[in-house]
């Protein structure tokens, strides 16, 4: 298979949105462009469970082809990269069943095949899973309830640089903060290979009570544009793997 | 793949696989881990484990592992593996593999009971396992004492759960943090035999302090700290800090220093159980007791210095 780039948008955030574009919409719009959506819900112990607010998180992750789990504030960092990767094996799966109903006729999937030949496509997933170069935009909601939770969110995507970072494939990080001190989101740090840089930037937020989502997620769909341009003249084959809506 | 599958089902439940058509009647719930649950089963009258899957992408990465060991010779590293297949049932499917039933006791529980000296002896174990697991150019990947059981009878160690076994030069599948080298800022994730290492100082340290202590702000000082002055691991501190650091490219170097060290060592720990301690004193150790417990506060004196200097200037 073609070395290709998988794209990701993770979005942590602890509740609704209320302002701005429908997110589940947007990340409907960037699944379209071969970006697949991820969300990460984050509660205290304090937090109750507000019904509404995980019904988004699951919504945006379905429409955006992702994952979701709703999370407490000190499991992020496992749950962060777990949830990465788990979104990567889940697209090339996807690139990967189509292939085999381009060959075996619809309805086939890898979960149809015996588990000898399961065993043999898992192997070939794993090994894409490794290899491919992954671009992930996170998406950061620092409205006023995520405040204290900011510190273990930081602490989350340094584990996250770390785990990518083990791979044989190439990382591209950038971070987009919502709500911005003026816009509606503010990218506070462009594609980088290694995310060891965000020590302060979460230092200096202005908590607002608007959480707008939406636009966050567009923003970030809009990003990409800039890192394959970046990338385009050196790179033949900036290829995304996309398994188009299901 | 949101949300948990529930995978607990009544003993006497039969599981009859897609493919293979094999049929295996539940016994006894074992356990439940982060990737299924296993239970004791029955294969006409043998007895045997059987593992449902919460994701069965995993567990074929599992079986796959297993088969690799399938054909080496030596000790077997872990359960061997009978059958693997799906089973449909109310509309679900079930991944699920068959296997070897280990009867033990988890190295978890074992660590509670026994006196220190069992740990080194363990690991020594653990580190030839390991050798032959790293020459088939896997490494285990989440080692802890959870995923590994200790034999009935004769003490051997074996190890469970290959989910997290990984092949060299790839980055790590699966872990646990506490035994995580890049949660303690020491290492990447790639698997290289160094990182099993490390994971074993980290179960001779829970095994010497019976906790999982908190992550402080200067991890890596924190360990080495602890090593140091940990009255049950000052023997072996040198080794220690070697696999700490990296230092060795294989678990037979740091088998054959520790097993050098445990030679070496007095022991000057008096012979009681963990837990009951007996406050006789032994006339003739006197002059050796006042001796470690001034070692003891001019160590304790020195990591205060050393805690001073740092968070305060």
């Amino acid at each position: 298979m073609k070395k290709g780039t998988l794209k990701q948008i993770l979005l942590i955030t602890d509740g609704c949105s209320n302002e701005g574009e429908d997110p589940i919409a947007m990340a409907a719009l960037a699944r379209e462009q071969g970006i697949t959506v991820n969300v990460i819900g984050v509660l205290d112990q304090y937090d109750s469970e507000d019904g509404h607010g995980l019904q988004e998180v699951e919504g945006i992750a379905q429409a955006g082809g992702g994952i979701s789990q709703i999370v407490q504030t000190k499991q992020l960092a496992q749950t962060v990269q777990m949830v990465t990767k788990q979104a990567m094996t889940q697209t090339i799966k996807g690139v990967i069943n189509r292939q085999l109903q381009d060959i075996l006729g619809d309805g086939e999937s890898v979960e149809d095949l015996p588990p000898e030949k399961r065993g043999k496509v898992m192997e070939v997933v794993d090994e894409v899973g490794e290899t491919a170069d992954l671009h992930v935009c996170i998406l950061v909601d620092t409205s006023a309830s995520m405040k204290n939770k900011l510190p273990t969110v930081r602490d989350a995507l340094k584990d996250l640089s770390l785990s990518l970072s083990a791979r044989m494939g190439e990382n591209q990080f950038c971070l987009y903060l919502f709500p911005g001190k003026k816009k509606s989101v503010q990218k506070v740090i462009s594609w980088t290979p290694q995310l060891d840089s965000i020590e302060r930037t979460f230092d200096k937020i202005s908590s607002h009570g608007i959480t707008p989502t939406g636009p966050a997620i567009k923003e970030a769909v809009r990003g990409f544009d800039s890192v394959s341009r970046k990338r385009g003249f050196y790179d033949d084959g900036d290829e995304a793997y996309d398994d188009g809506p299901r | 793949m949101t949300g948990q599958d529930n995978l607990r089902f009544a003993p006497g439940t039969v599981v009859v696989g897609k493919w293979h058509r094999n049929r295996y009647q539940l016994v006894k719930w074992l356990g439940s881990g982060a990737q299924g649950t296993v239970y004791l089963a029955r294969d006409g009258a043998r007895s045997i484990a059987i593992k449902l899957a919460k994701d069965r992408a995993s567990l074929i990465s599992e079986v796959n592992v297993l088969k690799q060991f399938e054909k080496l010779q030596g000790d077997p590293l872990g359960p061997s593996l009978y059958d693997s297949d799906d089973w449909l049932i109310g509309g679900r499917t079930i991944g699920f593999c068959a296997m070897e039933y280990l009867d033990g006791v988890s190295l978890a529980e074992a660590l509670k009971r026994k006196p220190f000296d069992w740990a080194l002896v363990y690991m020594l174990q653990l580190l030839k396992q390991l050798k032959q697991l790293h020459e088939t150019g896997y490494i285990f990947g989440d080692l802890k004492p959870e995923n590994l059981i200790l034999m009935h009878p004769g003490h051997s160690i074996r190890c469970l759960d290959f989910g997290g076994a990984t092949r060299i030069g790839r980055s790590v599948r699966e872990y646990t943090e506490f035994y995580d080298r890049g949660y303690w800022g020491l290492g990447s994730r790639r698997a290289e035999p160094s990182y099993d290492l490390f994971a074993c100082v980290m179960i001779l340290i829970y095994a010497a302090t019976g906790k999982r202590m908190e992550r402080l702000s200067t991890p890596q000082l924190q360990l080495r700290q602890l090593v140091k002055t940990q009255p049950r691991l000052i023997p072996f501190r040198r080794v220690m800090m070697n696999a700490l650091n990296g230092s060795y490219t294989t678990a037979d170097q740091m088998r054959q220093e520790l097993l050098h060290d445990i030679m070496a060592n007095q022991q000057n720990e008096p012979h009681v159980a963990k837990v009951r301690h007996s406050h006789r004193r032994q006339p003739a150790s006197n002059h050796e007791t006042w001796k470690s417990a001034w070692m003891a506060a001019s160590v304790v004196i020195s990591a205060y210095i050393l805690f001073v200097i740092i968070y305060v200037m």
